[in-house]
């Protein structure tokens, strides 16, 4: 059972891919490009297609998924925890 | 997939272009053509009428736009014939000699000094005769090469990036060392990976051209913005699917190009690629909007990635629907054309998703009706540049 996918390695965040996940379950996720596996405790209930932080982010730091920088975080994001538009910000417009 | 052999069933045209439909347009040049355009579908079932807002007292670029766009529908081979309305005889003749130019049979018609009952009429006439002899065209079977191919995505979730975009690029990556004719667009929201479709650009040349539209797209935001364009791009249907900021949305959109295909030159808005090969166009990112610029370039499929369950169609251009979001093809399941959500479960590989996605592409080219069609979507949208005068 996969939780969530991860585009390749390095990236900082998962996107969740089943729908019901729930704060304190214990996620499996695979990362595509590298096809490895990792694990990561929810710390909040997640919908499906939305994300969760695979590491801990400071205000100011950038995010990265598919290897690329895709915005700047707003609030202080825990491992785990659900990452949108209410930490996440674009660094475009 | 082998694609080296790989054949379709189509319609060959006047000008050697090959259409996988066999429509008989009724073309409204204007909004005030509408009613007598959709009075001649009425008159002759099988005949297809595509209202459209727009066409009075538009000048300079997007007048030509206009032209541009409704010239190119009705040159697309997807279209047997054409029958062109128009409040004014002068642009019915117009837009009807700028279709003739492809040697398809066309008739047009205007309004005035006539009214709507004597036009109708005249127009129902020329309509029953192209359909009966639409009705006898056959099918025949075409090299893969004969297929010009376009993509765009919509109501993208996160799901797009990391299974139906790659799919489409998949597909992409095996017909282009096989001379199809291929098109992305939505310059917008390429923002936050551009560099990375800049690097996939053939030459310098094309590279100066892609970041000229580019540039000129980002000054048009900068100038009419109110906000870091939140309630925009990303849409809220992105947001809700998951999806945070537009430079996410754009790396999931650019999976569309796959890995391998170059970018080989790049098009204005409605602009007919000059030959084989992977292009981009200079569009709109809303839907409907590109997808006609798709049509009226004369893309004969569509290939559209969806993630929250975009349920668009076009009238010419047959739009194929692929997702890999479990839930969109559980809920949505009678406007997806192929499911692709094993690709998350790692039930599919990505080799096999993008044959999925190319034997629905043959099958819809051969006649199968798509989705959209099956429900009636047939939605035909112009691009507009600025105010009519």
């Amino acid at each position: 059972m996969i939780h969530f996918v991860v585009h390749e390695e390095g990236d900082g965040v998962g996107v969740v891919v089943v729908e019901g996940v729930k704060a304190g379950q214990k996620l499996a996720g695979w990362i595509m490009e590298d096809n490895k596996d990792v694990e990561v405790v929810a710390k909040g209930d997640i919908p499906i297609g939305h994300k969760l932080a695979l590491r801990d982010y400071r205000e100011g730091d950038t995010v990265i998924k598919y290897g690329v920088d895709i915005g700047r975080v707003v609030k202080p994001i825990a491992k785990g925890e659900h990452l949108h538009v209410h930490n996440v910000k674009t660094k475009r417009w | 997939m082998d694609l080296s052999k790989a054949t379709f069933w189509g319609y060959k045209r006047e000008n050697g272009r090959v259409g996988v439909r066999n429509h008989v347009l009724i073309l409204p040049v204007d909004d005030l053509s509408n009613a007598a355009a959709q009075a001649v579908e009425n008159n002759v079932k099988g005949t297809l009428a595509i209202p459209h807002p727009y066409g009075r007292l538009q000048f300079g670029a997007d007048l030509e736009l206009h032209f541009r766009t409704l010239i190119g529908a009705g040159s697309n081979p997807n279209v047997a014939a054409v029958v062109v309305i128009c409040i004014e005889d002068t642009w019915a003749k117009k837009v009807a000699d700028g279709i003739r130019a492809t040697g398809k049979p066309v008739a047009h018609f205007g309004i005035e000094q006539h009214g709507d009952h004597d036009t109708i009429m005249r127009a129902s006439r020329s309509a029953r005769e192209f359909l009966q002899w639409a009705s006898e065209l056959r099918r025949e079977e075409r090299p893969l090469k004969d297929l010009w191919v376009s993509t765009k995505c919509g109501e993208s979730d996160t799901t797009s990036g990391c299974g139906s975009n790659p799919t489409v690029g998949n597909a992409f990556d095996k017909m282009y060392p096989h001379g199809v004719t291929m098109v992305f667009g939505e310059t917008t929201e390429l923002t936050g990976g551009e560099h990375l479709v800049s690097a996939r650009c053939r030459n310098d040349a094309v590279r100066k051209k892609f970041q000229f539209v580019f540039d000129r797209y980002q000054q048009v935001i900068e100038r009419h913005k109110t906000s870091d364009l939140v309630d925009s791009q990303p849409t809220k249907g992105n947001i809700e699917g998951g999806l945070t900021t537009i430079e996410e949305k754009a790396l999931g959109n650019i999976q569309k190009i796959g890995r391998k295909c170059v970018v080989d030159g790049v098009l204005d808005k409605a602009e007919a690629p000059s030959g084989p090969g992977l292009w981009f166009m200079d569009s709109s990112s809303a839907a409907a909007e590109m997808v006609t610029l798709c049509a009226a370039a004369g893309f004969s499929v569509h290939l559209f990635p969806t993630g929250q369950g975009n349920v668009i169609g076009n009238p010419i251009l047959p739009v194929i629907k692929l997702s890999a979001n479990p839930r969109t093809v559980r809920t949505m399941s009678e406007h997806i054309d192929v499911d692709v959500s094993g690709l998350l479960r790692k039930e599919l590989s990505p080799d096999q998703a993008g044959d999925k996605l190319l034997e629905c592409m043959f099958r819809t080219a051969n006649g199968r009706l798509t989705a959209a069609e099956a429900l009636g979507h047939r939605e035909f949208v112009l691009t507009r540049l600025y105010e009519s005068a």
